[in-house]
């Protein structure tokens, strides 16, 4: 039995050693990357093309500047988050880049970074506790602004929006729904007339649409909190005389745009991010100074 | 004659729920018992159904299979690239569903002659093959699918979209499965008990890699109504779908246990699901609340089915 299990846990090893090796050849042999100073990227979720893109910044960046990118993937789960911090930190990255799956539960996470002396910046998501260097984001609430502002001047100031929650609860869930209802609150004949969720996700919002279509047949307008449950919308809307604008500017989304199915997206630059993050990573590395926030622009795709 | 109604009442339990929860919303929301709204829910539960009618067939023999969200993503990543060449969409379709046949045939001979535990062979199966979706989409959503595969989703016949059809086609296929054929006896037979079944001479390993392959199918299917509704395959397509395809199963009165359930309730339990989902938004309910009211409607489900046995 024993002899058994020794086999297993052998045949196990060679596999994973195997599987290490293999993803190794795909990016860089060790040896080049151990003279090479190292950034570490926690990224909430690589579930999601935003946050792919954001990779991608990061990645050109660290080529450009000749450092070796570790990149590690939370699953939107903070228990790995914390793991993968400490694995980065063992594996002797300079600068650790976080991009939080929660603002209050990556505080711990950063302390164990701010225990070891490894300078944080941290990208798209605040932390709200810990000690960091350098924040790098867009601003939700103003993202949220954006789109209402957009649609009342499309709209002339009158009609009736329905809105398409992301996640409950979810930090950009909260802030663009709070960007985009604080100013239609200032337009008296402007209403939101239905608010339902579909968790960032396109199928749910194809079904959230059809059935706020039942309940509420007369609008003018839907918002959606990311481009992903806009693109479900439009398909749900077929054709309908509706403005669709979603908050992001991926491909799919920017697609949309230039075919007209959806009137405009805010663009949030995820690459940028990315890309910032690492130079900013560089300039700590150097013992250069960085600012303690840097906010990266939006911007408004439209036709 | 007063016992004999109570029996008729638990026995028909999941029907009688759902009406209930029907008249519920339908006094709410006026808009809730319209035909278009009708078959608008019909068609929003087609996915689930049809990955929970497989589910049904796994748990029914005493397994499950929690890689069905991923089969779902995989199998609709690879009917999206044949869909962007914009030729027949059939070679993409067949090939969707041999993917799987073929991701169920693992799962089933794990369980089967593997002799792993159900839930720790497909909990696997189903990181690897998101994994596996990551990996062959790059981790964006492929999209700008050719027309050739809207008409699965979005298209009518007499009014009727297809994908209710396949619901349909899906469920009597399954149903003559489970209750006409020796396959489907000898399904009850192994979920009752294993050790009986086998004495008696029936394959058990056979039908147990089977119930998979059954289950990869129709998670094969679902993929094809997701990826050709929404116009394309998102790699995180299907997370946590099997959770709702389990909670259908279970909301249907088949016992996670195995041997006890059928078809039909699984269908009514998807239906319980979709209903609640479709009049929630009706209601205009706070998306903080229908968590609350989607878990509390399983739990009363599973107390009240308690009862009956």
């Amino acid at each position: 039995m024993k002899k058994k299990h020794l086999k297993l846990m052998a045949l196990a090893l060679t596999g994973a050693m195997l599987l290490a090796g293999l993803t190794g050849c795909g990016s860089k042999s060790t040896s080049e990357t151990d003279s090479k100073k190292k950034v570490g990227l926690v990224l909430s979720t690589l579930n999601n093309p935003f946050f792919v893109s954001m990779k991608e910044g990061a990645q050109k960046a660290a080529d450009e500047a000749g450092y070796t990118l570790i990149v590690a993937d939370s699953g939107n789960d903070a228990a790995k988050e914390r793991s993968n911090v400490e694995d980065l930190i063992q594996q002797g990255v300079s600068v650790l880049i976080i991009n939080p799956t929660d603002s209050d539960a990556v505080g711990n996470a950063i302390k164990v970074a701010n225990d070891s002396k490894i300078p944080v910046i941290t990208v798209d998501r605040k932390a709200n506790s810990g000690t960091v260097a350098c924040y790098i984001a867009s601003d939700n609430v103003t993202a949220g602004k954006m789109a209402a502002e957009f649609l009342a001047q499309k709209l002339g100031n009158k009609g009736n929006i329905v809105e398409i929650q992301g996640t409950p609860g979810a930090s950009a869930t909260n802030d663009r729904g709070k960007g985009f209802a604080d100013f239609i609150a200032t337009l008296p004949d402007m209403k939101i007339v239905a608010s339902q969720s579909a968790n960032f996700d396109r199928q749910k919002g194809l079904d959230v649409m059809q059935n706020i279509m039942q309940s509420t047949p007369e609008f003018d307008a839907v918002f959606a909190h990311n481009d992903e449950m806009a693109l479900g919308a439009i398909n749900a809307l077929a054709g309908k005389n509706v403005l669709v604008v979603g908050i992001d500017g991926g491909a799919d989304a920017q697609k949309a745009v230039q075919e007209g199915t959806m009137a405009a997206t805010i663009a949030q630059q995820p690459d940028l991010m990315g890309s910032l993050a690492v130079q900013n990573a560089v300039k700590i590395i150097n013992n250069e100074t960085v600012p303690a926030s840097i906010p990266v622009d939006l911007k408004l795709i439209t036709k | 004659m007063v016992i004999n109604f109570k029996n008729f009442l638990l026995k028909y339990i999941s029907l009688i729920g759902l009406l209930t929860l029907c008249i519920i919303i339908a006094l709410i929301s006026p808009r809730f018992l319209t035909v278009s709204n009708i078959l608008n829910v019909l068609t929003q539960v087609s996915v689930n159904a049809i990955l929970a009618i497989g589910m049904s067939f796994v748990i029914l023999t005493g397994g499950i299979d929690l890689s069905v969200g991923s089969v779902l993503a995989i199998t609709g990543a690879v009917l999206a690239t044949f869909a962007k060449t914009g030729g027949n969409i059939l070679p993409g379709v067949i090939a969707a569903i041999m993917l799987g046949a073929a991701i169920g045939l693992v799962n089933g001979l794990l369980v089967s002659k593997g002799k792993v535990q159900a839930f720790i062979v497909t909990l696997a199966t189903m990181t690897i093959f998101r994994g596996v979706t990551y990996v062959y989409t790059g981790g964006n959503p492929i999209s700008g699918l050719g027309n050739n595969i809207s008409f699965i989703g979005n298209s009518s016949i007499f009014g009727v979209p297809l994908p209710i059809f396949f619901i349909i086609i899906v469920l009597l296929i399954a149903w003559y499965a489970l209750n006409q054929t020796r396959f489907g006896r000898y399904i009850y037979a192994l979920g009752g008990n294993e050790d009986s079944a086998r004495l008696s001479g029936i394959s058990t390993n056979r039908i147990k890699s089977l119930v998979y392959v059954i289950s990869g199918v129709t998670a094969a299917i679902a993929g094809i109504i997701v990826t050709s509704r929404i116009g394309s395959a998102s790699p995180n397509a299907g997370v946590g779908f099997e959770l709702d395809a389990i909670a259908a199963v279970v909301l249907g009165g088949t016992s996670l246990a195995g041997g006890e359930g059928k078809v039909t309730g699984t269908i009514i339990g998807a239906l319980i699901i979709g209903v609640l989902n479709n009049g929630l938004n009706l209601m205009g309910v706070s998306p903080f609340y229908q968590a609350i009211v989607k878990g509390l409607v399983i739990l009363l489900a599973v107390l009240l089915d308690k009862k009956e046995k």
